[in-house]
């Protein structure tokens, strides 16, 4: 394996944001033609096939995981702290373990973000920007074996902006 | 500026080529056209922060702007380096020599794939980059690590310098 070597963090947030913006003009072509949603697809993909193979490269030497609780608590601690250079705030889940709701208060890939500056638009202006992060998400649960769907929120709460929950639903 | 583990830019670079070969359903010169666009829209946003962050850096000429970018621009932003030379008598076409880019790390290029200018990218960056210092410029590969060459040469041929719209001569 390479040695691990380092670049500046602004090359990843330019690229993404650049992939976000180039498959919303795409969509924006696409519209015309009946058919705007591809770009959605595109995006998760991306993310999916980059978090699957960050979550080989992570657990190389690690012992398997008993269950999708311990897989849950590898990704809100060891690859949260690796991609967004945090640990999740707040994890939740139900009864059943079926549904896990992984909370980051200050969610790294959002602080770059120049929004508009009307409020009640902002959800819609962000949530573009969490596809890929929620198809990293699910590629490195896949990783694992754990089949599932994965969405996110950000705050509703305009005092923080960086707040977001992605919502993990094991199909 | 800071600084990330390369591998989850790599990696992210890789799949986004892997994507755009599905979208133009495996047509590789539309993928490097796509390739250069992105980066030509990334080098307008990032020059300001190359500026930002090399506090006093002025290019007088195209000569001295493809230092800056071959010396500090490529290290503040990839860390690696690149050297300048072949240029021709008037001073309007240089190369840049990289022997290294973390673009390629765990890269290896199908057959089918031998026309993909992988990181065609960086070319784009530079475009728009230099666009916004007023030169416009053309810029491909002529030699590429993932092709078979022993080294990544960029041809970089200056067209024109614009005017300047604002005057900060004193």
């Amino acid at each position: 394996m390479a040695p691990r070597r380092e670049v500046a963090e602004s090359c990843l947030e330019f690229l993404y944001i650049e992939l976000v913006q180039s498959y919303e003009r795409k969509d924006a072509e696409c519209a015309e033609k009946g058919d705007g949603r591809a770009s959605r697809a595109a995006l998760e993909s991306i993310g999916f096939q980059v978090g699957q193979q960050l979550a080989e490269r992570y657990t190389i030497d690690r012992a398997r995981f008993a269950d999708h609780l311990e897989v849950i608590k590898f990704i809100c601690k060891e690859f949260w702290s690796e991609i967004f250079r945090k640990q999740v705030d707040h994890l939740k889940t139900n009864r059943h373990r079926a549904l896990f709701v992984l909370q980051d208060d200050r969610f790294r890939w959002l602080r770059h973000l120049s929004l508009p500056a009307e409020q009640t638009s902002n959800t819609e202006a962000v949530a573009k920007y969490l596809v890929f992060p929620c198809g990293l998400i699910k590629g490195a649960l896949s990783s694992f074996g754990v089949n599932c769907e994965v969405t996110a929120e950000i705050s509703e709460d305009a005092r923080k902006p960086t707040q977001c929950s992605f919502e993990v639903r094991i199909k | 500026m800071e600084k990330i583990n390369a591998e989850l830019f790599t990696l992210t670079y890789g799949s986004t080529v892997r994507q755009l070969l599905i979208d133009n359903e495996e047509n590789v010169d539309a993928v490097n056209v796509q390739l250069d666009k992105m980066g030509y829209n990334i080098g307008i946003r990032l020059v300001d922060e190359f500026l930002a962050k090399s506090s006093g850096a002025r290019c007088r000429d195209f000569k001295e702007a493809a230092e800056m970018i071959a010396k500090h621009g490529l290290k503040m932003f990839l860390g690696v380096t690149a050297s300048v030379s072949n240029w021709n008598a008037d001073n309007t076409e240089c190369s840049l020599i990289m022997d290294d880019n973390p673009m390629v790390d765990f890269v290896e290029l199908p057959e089918q794939y031998s026309n993909l200018s992988y990181c065609n990218m960086l070319c784009g960056v530079f475009r728009g980059a230099l666009e916004m210092v007023n030169m416009r410029v053309e810029c491909w590969y002529v030699r590429d690590l993932l092709r078979g060459d022993d080294v990544f040469e960029m041809r970089l041929k200056l067209l024109e310098v614009t005017a300047e719209s604002y005057n900060d001569e004193d």
